[in-house]
């Protein structure tokens, strides 16, 4: 049985004319792995995370998804995130006034309590972050400072991938971590999201561009258009469709 | 949008249903006939042993009350209210203010219920384990304060701290010099009712140089069937005196609106400072907005002498119709004003609240924070006056209003007035409305709270500047409070 197994999905926007954007996508992820999905702007990516995730602006109108076996769909969106979904936002909210430390610990605590887990102690919640932290180069400043309230895009997704590794997730879903992304900043996101790679824990990296896949390097890539997944194959599809581009599968579909 | 849909169904399905101090204790209680005529005046200032400059007092407000008119400019609506139709004195039978052996079990176990310990050992017990520090207690129950702690122990710093009734026997010279001195007797339609027939509060004198050694507080219960409370408190901190003041109201949950016209005087010598919190949970009304507490109170404090400050923090979460606008006169050179308010509405209730900073004195200075969060059918509104006389060289004010909407059935209103009679006067203003973004809510839940979780932390970080300007074992406390009024109000 796959960790997180899609099949045939089909979800439109909410609402009574709301449009078809997935249109029958099947993908299956087993513990470990890391697969990238990419592919042209407007081609379904980011509904495919918000879905996993669980937001209230689509409908799932047929197919299915399974955590473990289980069915993802039926759940709440902090439900999934106690099993162990995760979803790094291409663009991070901020919550003013509340620390980037208060809203991790309350995070964890709450997903532990879901889970029947004790909360974790303070002494315990500090080291953690400490030590998560210090890898990805975010100072105690930054921690003290409202989420994501005044950050730079770099800082916005370190603190996106500080908060995975916190929360150690069992299916993390990185939706276009590259964009806004220097050189050096894409390195220290991608060194941590490396560390983060274990037998355990699987990964969807959600990217329109191949660079980011020179350094989180992927066991599959799949390409997707008009919200199915179109092709698929080992890393060197990722160069390929760095040398050609979409415009193939455009016209394909033209 | 459907999070916005789901948020109004859960609205109209949880609402104020949350309330968690409605329960009546049954006791026998003695009351004055019903309605207000003179009789009523004489027979509460005859309760109380008064001597008579005090029913005078009384009587002279009461003839001036008949010839006012309730006032209509707030932004909040309510049947007319008869005030023959109330009672305006209600004590439970047995003796109060005795040992604390001699109250009536049914009274202790109210405020153990509340969480409000009246014997001392259990409040230090309490303190034990919580690692909190001492807090005094003045225990008001309807008309009568039932039970004052710590008493010995202020006397011995030479704070005074009793119910007004006993202060007003046992101090009369301080009583005297300073009752009516910041709200005058003719002050407004609720003050003046309250002038005429006020039942029970606290009186706080903090000497010259004494920091107060703890802590004080009054806790309010409202617990009588039509019966209004007529709150009257009285704090003076002589030159260079500390004190910090803390107020909790609540009452039982019932279908009729009930009256609370409370008046609070604060005077602020040279030097002073007097720290005065209130968390306010009176009863709001149920979810189609039947009963709860009309809430008119007015608060003042008096930087009367120079480099004298005065600070109100509240967090208002309850009452059906809140009536309220905690001010500073600020005539003292170089005294300072803060106002920190939280103001949470829900269900159907409608708050009007605010405050006024007057700069009288040179060098003055105010800051206001108000952050009002309105959710459900709720109307929350921000009232308030800075304003600059022509001697107040250099007066500086700096107000931030911030409100926060919740569902879309609500409404936040901003009504502020500024006059200034001095060109050097600088008065600043910022005002923001926002809304808890459902993308705020998406990425909170995404990372594992529930609604109620992620609402309650979003609003804390709203609210975080006010919540830090109370005492800590409080802030605790309303913390947890907004949350609970919160409950429900987001799908």
């Amino acid at each position: 049985m796959a960790l997180l197994e899609i099949d045939n999905l089909h979800a439109k926007i909410d609402g009574e004319h709301g449009k078809e954007i997935l249109k029958g996508l099947s993908l299956k992820v087993n513990p470990g792995e890391v697969h990238a999905i990419m592919g042209p702007n407007g081609s379904g990516k980011s509904t495919l995370s918000y879905i996993l995730a669980g937001k209230d602006d689509y409908e799932v109108t047929d197919g299915s998804v399974s955590l473990d076996g289980e069915d993802l769909l039926e759940m709440e969106i902090d439900e999934r995130a106690a099993k162990g979904v995760f979803l790094a936002f291409q663009y991070p909210v901020e919550v003013p006034g509340v620390a980037t430390m208060t809203f991790l610990r309350s995070a964890l605590n709450a997903q532990r309590k879901k889970r029947g887990e004790e909360e974790i102690s303070t002494p315990d919640f500090l080291r953690l972050v400490k030590d998560k932290a210090a890898g990805l180069g975010i100072s105690q400043d930054m921690l003290r400072r409202g989420v994501n309230v005044g950050f730079s895009g770099g800082e916005k997704k370190r603190a996106e991938i500080l908060q995975m590794a916190v929360l150690e997730p069992k299916v993390a879903i990185l939706d276009e971590t590259d964009s806004g992304l220097d050189i050096d900043a894409l390195k220290v996101v991608s060194e941590g999201v490396n560390a983060l790679r274990s037998p355990d824990r699987a990964m969807i990296v959600i990217t329109h561009y191949q660079r980011l896949l020179n350094h989180i390097v992927p066991d599959f890539v799949h390409v997707m258009h008009k919200g199915r997944i179109v092709r698929s194959g080992g890393k060197e599809l990722a160069l390929e469709l760095e040398a050609n581009g979409y415009a193939e599968y455009q016209q394909d579909a033209a | 949008m459907p999070a916005v849909q789901e948020t109004v169904d859960q609205v109209r399905s949880l609402d104020v249903d949350q309330y968690k101090y409605g329960f009546f204790t049954d006791i026998e209680s003695e009351k004055a006939p019903k309605g207000l005529n003179e009789d009523t005046v004489r027979f509460i200032s005859a309760k109380k042993d008064e001597p008579e400059w005090m029913l005078e007092w009384r009587l002279e407000a009461f003839r001036r009350w008949q010839t006012m008119q309730e006032p209509e400019w707030a932004r909040v609506s309510y049947p007319r209210i008869d005030y023959q139709d109330l009672y305006y004195y209600s004590a439970p039978k047995r003796p109060t203010q005795l040992s604390i052996d001699d109250i009536d079990p049914e009274i202790l176990k109210t405020y153990e219920k509340l969480g409000i310990p009246l014997r001392e050992r259990d409040a230090l017990l309490g303190i034990e384990s919580t690692g909190g520090s001492k807090v005094a207690v003045d225990a008001v129950f309807d008309s009568v304060s039932v039970a004052t702690t710590f008493k010995e122990e202020l006397a011995k710093a030479g704070v005074i701290f009793m119910p007004i009734s006993e202060a007003i026997r046992e101090y009369p010279e301080l009583v005297r010099k300073y009752l009516g001195s910041v709200v005058p007797v003719t002050d407004n339609y609720f003050a003046t009712l309250n002038s005429a027939v006020f039942s029970d509060g606290s009186f706080v004198y903090v000497p010259k140089g004494v920091r107060c050694p703890m802590e004080l507080s009054t806790y309010f219960r409202i617990n009588e069937r039509n019966t209004g409370q007529f709150e009257r408190t009285l704090i003076i901190a002589d030159e260079g005196a500390y004190v910090s003041y803390l107020e909790g109201c609540t009452a039982p949950q019932r279908d009729e609106n009930q009256l609370h016209a409370a008046v609070v005087e604060l005077v602020a010598l040279a030097d002073a400072e007097i720290k005065y919190s209130t968390v306010q949970n009176w009863y709001p009304g149920d979810k189609d907005g039947k009963g709860g507490i009309y809430n008119f109170v007015t608060k003042r404090g008096d930087c009367r002498g120079d480099r004298s400050k005065i600070s109100w923090t509240q967090v208002e979460t309850g009452s059906a119709i809140t009536w309220k606008y905690p001010s500073c006169i600020l005539r003292g050179d170089n005294s300072q004003g803060e106002f920190y308010s939280i103001a949470i509405s829900n269900g159907y209730q409608q708050v009007d609240s605010g405050t006024k900073m007057i700069h009288l004195g040179k060098n003055t200075s105010s800051r206001i924070i108000s952050k009002g969060i309105a959710a459900g059918h709720s109307d929350n509104t921000y009232r308030g006056l800075v304003s600059a006389h022509r001697k107040a060289t250099g007066a500086r004010n700096f107000t931030n209003c911030d409100s926060l909407l919740i569902g879309d059935k609500c409404g936040a209103h901003t009504v502020p007035y500024i006059e200034s009679k001095n060109s050097s006067a600088q008065f600043e203003h910022e005002a923001t409305t926002s809304k808890i973004s459902d993308d705020q809510l998406f990425y909170c839940r995404q990372r594992g709270l529930d609604p109620e979780e992620a609402t309650a932390l979003i609003v804390n970080g709203f609210v975080k500047d006010v919540l830090q300007q109370l005492p800590m074992e409080f802030a605790v406390e309303a913390q947890k409070l907004i949350a609970v009024s919160l409950e429900g109000s987001v799908g």
